[in-house]
Order: C-alpha cells, then sequence, then structure tokens
C-alpha cells in the first residue's frame, strides 16, 4: 500500500497548524511596530522592549513568577517521580487507584475549581494553624499539585520503557534497592526528568487562574499583571512583553523536547547494539 | 529476586499520596463545607456550620439556602447550559479539524511524524493567556481578519467579531485544538495497518475502510481527546472573559464574579460543587479510556 497521505488530509494539517501559529507570529511582528495604534504600521522599532525595563509592576511580577516557578517545578518533579515509581513498579497496592485518581484529575478539572477549592483550604488552614498565610507560599503549593500530574505522565511513560532486569542486576551483585535506583535507573529516566523539569516550569509561569485565587495583597504574579493590563485594551508594550515571553517558554520546549529526542536516540542505538 | 520491602514502599507511595490528598481532594470537602454556610461580614466571609451552643454542645447548623439560590436565580442554569452547549460544539469543531490533522500525522514518515507532532505541541504548551489576547490582535474590528477581508473586496464593512459568542467558540477551538491532536494521534499511530490494508485487498473503498475499521478502532482516542477538549472548556474563564461579551455568560465567568465581584464564597462554593456533580460524568469517563489505554 502506498504510504502517501492523500492532498485533502495535508490540506487540513497545513490549516489546523496555519491557524495555531498565524496569531502568535502577527503578535510578534507588532511588537515591533513603532506607532503606538495597534493598526498602523509606524515601521520598525524596539522602543517597547526598551519600555519594559523601566517598568516596575512587570519586573517584580516576572521575579516573583520566575521564583515560583522554580520552586514549583522542583517540588513536582520530586513528587511526580515517586508518584511515577509507585505506579509503575509497585503494582497493587492499597490507595492506588486514590493516587492514580488524584495524579490524572488536574490534567482535565476547570483551573476555576481547583483554584476555588483551594483557596477555601487554604483559608481554612490559616483559621486552624495559622498557616500558610496567602502569597508565594500558597501559589507554590497549587502549582506543584498540578505540575506533578504532568511530571507523572512523563517520568511513566519513560520508566514503562526502562529495562528493569540492569536493576535486578545491580541488585543481585549487592546493592540495595536505593543504590541500584539511585545508580541505575535515576541516570535512565534523568532526561525525562529535565524536561518535565522544564515543562513544569512553564506551566507554572503560565498560570493565571488558580494564581489569582490562592494569591494575596501584593502578590501578583506575572499573567495577573498582563490579564489586567490586557482588560485595558490592547497595548504595544504588552506585545513586547508577550514576545518575550512566548520566546523563553518557546525556548523551554524546544530544549526539554532536544533532550527527550536525543536520550530515545540513545536507547534505540543502545538496543541495536544490544540485539547484535 | 529482592525488592523492595512492603514498609520501605511507603516511604515513596505516601509522600504524593499525602500531598494530593491535602492539597487536592480535601479542599473539594472544604469547599462542600463552605457551600452550607452562610455569608458573614467577617474574615473569612462566611458562618461556621459547626458551633457550640452555650451550654457546649456541638450544634451543626446547614444553610441550603446557597443552592435553593441556585435554582432559582436564572443566571445560573442559562451560564450553565451555554457553557455546556459552547463547549459542546467547540469540541465538535475541533474533533472535525483534528481528526483529520492526527491522521495525515499518522500516516507520515517516522522523521516528519517528530516534527510534525512537535509543531503541534509547541503552542500548547505555550502561554495560553497569551495566546489568547494573539486572537484578539487576529479578529478584532481592526485586525488582521478584517483588514485582509477588506483589502480583498470580500467584505464591505468590517466583521464584528468581539464581544461575540463566534469569538468564543474561536478562541476555544484555537485554544484546545493540540489538545484533541495529540490522544487522537497516539491511537492512530498504534493502529494495526495491516487490517486497513486486508479490508483494502479485498475491495472495501477508502471511505468503507475508514468507516468500518480506522474509526472504530480509533475510539478511545476520540472519547480521550474530546474529553480534554470538552471538560476544561465548559470551566473555561480567560477565553469568555476576554473575547466574549456581556451575553457570552460562562459558568467560569460566574464563578469569577461571585468571588471577587461580590464576594459571596458560600454561593461561589455552591456553584463550584454543582459545576463538579455535572463533570463526574465527563471526568469518568475520560479516567476510564486513560486507564484502559495506558494498560494497553
Amino acid at each position: 500500500m502506498d504510504n502517501r497521505v492523500p492532498p485533502l488530509l495535508s490540506g487540513v494539517l497545513c490549516v489546523g497548524i496555519a491557524i495555531l501559529y498565524i496569531p502568535i507570529l502577527v503578535l510578534i511582528a507588532y511588537s515591533f511596530n513603532a506607532s503606538s495604534l495597534v493598526n498602523v504600521w509606524g515601521g520598525f522599532s524596539t522602543a517597547w522592549y526598551g519600555q519594559l525595563i523601566h517598568n516596575r509592576q512587570v519586573l517584580e511580577a516576572a521575579l516573583l513568577s520566575v521564583e515560583v516557578g522554580i520552586a514549583a517545578s522542583t517540588g513536582a518533579v520530586v513528587l511526580g517521580t515517586l508518584t511515577a515509581i509507585a505506579l509503575i513498579r509497585f503494582g497493587r497496592f492499597p490507595g492506588r487507584l486514590l493516587l492514580t485518581g488524584m495524579v490524572n484529575a488536574p490534567l482535565v478539572m476547570p483551573e476555576i475549581i481547583t483554584g476555588i477549592t483551594q483557596l477555601l483550604l487554604f483559608v481554612s488552614m490559616l483559621q486552624l494553624f495559622s498557616w500558610p498565610h496567602r502569597g508565594f507560599t500558597t501559589i507554590v503549593i497549587a502549582h506543584v499539585a498540578f505540575c506533578t500530574a504532568y511530571v507523572t505522565v512523563t517520568v511513566q511513560s519513560r520508566l514503562q520503557t526502562a529495562d528493569r532486569s540492569l536493576e535486578d542486576a545491580a541488585m543481585d551483585l549487592g546493592a540495595s534497592p536505593a543504590r541500584a535506583f539511585i545508580d541505575v535507573t535515576l541516570p535512565i529516566i534523568a532526561p525525562a526528568l529535565l524536561s518535565s523539569w522544564l515543562l513544569s516550569f512553564t506551566l507554572s509561569l503560565d498560570d493565571l487562574v488558580i494564581s489569582s485565587f490562592v494569591s494575596g495583597p501584593g502578590a501578583g504574579t506575572l499573567p495577573m499583571v498582563i490579564y489586567s493590563k490586557v482588560k485595558l485594551g490592547v497595548s504595544p508594550d504588552i506585545n513586547a512583553l508577550a514576545s518575550l515571553i512566548i520566546c523563553a517558554v518557546g525556548a523551554c520546549v524546544i530544549f526539554a523536547g532536544l533532550v527527550m529526542r536525543r536520550s530515545e536516540r540513545r536507547r534505540l542505538l543502545e538496543l541495536q547494539a544490544a540485539e547484535r | 529476586m529482592k525488592r523492595i520491602d512492603r514498609p520501605g514502599r511507603w516511604l515513596i507511595i505516601l509522600p504524593p499520596l499525602l500531598y494530593l490528598l491535602i492539597f487536592f481532594l480535601i479542599p473539594f470537602a472544604v469547599a462542600l463545607k463552605i457551600s452550607f454556610a452562610e455569608t458573614a461580614p467577617r474574615v473569612p466571609p462566611f458562618t461556621d456550620i459547626l458551633s457550640f451552643t452555650p451550654d457546649h454542645h456541638l450544634k451543626l447548623s446547614l444553610s441550603f439556602g446557597n443552592y435553593k439560590y441556585l435554582v432559582t436565580d436564572e443566571v445560573y442554569g442559562i451560564a450553565y447550559l451555554y457553557s455546556l452547549r459552547t463547549a459542546f460544539f467547540s469540541t465538535l469543531i475541533c474533533l472535525a479539524l483534528g481528526y483529520p490533522m492526527a491522521y495525515a500525522i499518522s500516516r507520515a514518515s517516522k522523521s516528519a511524524q517528530s516534527i510534525l507532532l512537535f509543531i503541534i505541541i509547541l503552542p500548547f504548551w505555550t502561554s495560553f493567556l497569551l495566546r489568547v489576547y494573539a486572537l484578539e490582535g487576529i479578529i478584532r474590528d481592526n485586525g488582521l481578519l478584517n483588514n485582509a477581508l477588506l483589502y480583498l473586496g470580500l467584505i464591505k464593512q468590517p466583521l464584528h467579531i468581539m464581544r461575540t459568542s463566534v469569538a468564543v467558540y474561536l478562541g476555544i477551538i484555537y485554544s484546545y485544538l493540540p489538545f484533541m491532536v495529540l490522544p487522537l494521534f497516539a491511537t492512530l499511530e498504534k493502529l494495526d495497518h495491516t487490517l486497513r490494508e486486508a479490508a483494502a485487498d479485498l475491495g472495501s473503498p477508502p471511505w468503507s475502510v475508514f468507516r468500518e475499521i480506522t474509526l472504530p478502532l480509533s475510539m478511545p482516542g476520540v472519547i480521550a481527546g474530546s474529553m480534554l477538549v470538552f471538560i476544561p472548556a465548559v470551566g473555561e474563564f480567560v477565553i469568555p472573559s476576554l473575547l466574549g461579551g456581556p451575553n457570552n455568560l460562562m459558568i467560569g465567568r460566574v464563578l469569577w464574579d461571585e468571588f471577587f465581584g461580590n464576594h459571596d464564597w458560600p454561593v461561589a462554593s455552591a456553584v463550584a460543587i454543582a459545576f463538579l456533580v455535572l463533570l463526574v460524568g465527563p471526568i469518568a469517563l475520560y479516567q476510564y479510556y486513560n486507564v484502559r489505554q495506558l494498560e494497553a
């Protein structure tokens, strides 16, 4: 059978990809517009980027978002890896169904529900234990909860294809399970850990709804600042800010993709070598 | 063969289990509790449903007023229905557009496949809020779409898309298309090509090969993709808030306003709980197919 893709299908594919990319490309193009009128092209300029550097509100929000992102993705990688190990390696255990459900639900749960319920929890906890105060801490806690789901999915699929006999061999040679995991399994899943860290970071950096609910006064993340600016109307300095964020996130995702691809290729090569 | 001993396992299972229990599951119980409280002018702005009477008896006072309010005030019913309808039709359009895309990718060569998939995944990770904002630049009255159509002479007056249902639909389709393509591709790729070839060799025309073999076998992907679009779309806040008009009242927006505008936390909790009850069916369906696909 010929493996050619029918032209109609390729056409739909091209249209779909165009729909996904045109708005972003137009946004980036307009960020270099010298005119402050959004619909008039006034020549090439980087003035809007220059203005951002002097915008304290934006800079402070960006700093907070990056701090939250680093803390949340680190926490999520730890919890997500533990979850993946439990689900792939431990077979049946009490609470397995509960864990699977809780790790998958955030992938589809509307953010507004997660945000509202978590805020109510934090408020009740504050009443009972005088902790946590709304702000950095609560945003990180909430982000870890939903990023863990994405980390688990990524690490799970890597762990599934990892050769278990290597770990068994290490243990037969006298390594403790923890040693065997650190020396043998961890290097195998390391690329998945790195790429899921990067993806968690982009998710955290992007979150508006959950952060808006759980953050406290004075703690505005970058998406919260952008949302309040966008609500007031399209403005050229948001175009510049948005372009910067899109490029930074794009670089993170491309890097994460390359890491995964390289490790996958190496795995296939090793497999071929082993078969020979 | 030595395996991690049973007590040791709990060191690995317990941290994520407890974390998600406390910070993901218990919050729903807290919301359920508060949905039975009444608003009060204090911090936090609601009454306790458990209190001690002067003679030290524990008293439980549940108020069903919030739920009664949901039924009697027609805003909530309208918002629920509008959200369901919008999410349903957006999902159908995503499916109609996403299925051929996923199918085309699954038929491409291996090297083209990984590049195409990456092209689809990249916007999926790129800031959701900023993509919605970028779409506004295309569809507003003096945006790219209207300018292009005016230039081509296809229209005389700019189309008013912003602040209408059409803008909300476009926003959802644009934002959620990758969620549809990825699971569809995952099932289509695993499909046994020999079945299709066998049917074609036995004389089936391409359309009936598709209808009899490809489509039924790709149903898990269709359902997973549809649920991944439908469930978050029902609760969408950013899209109706930025692209929709005052008439495009989706439940996510009502919740947001109830919370930040009216500061009525008990009613907001009741809206959230009622909303969740509505979503239990679709979420269970998604989980069922998800688990089946993982085990396959």
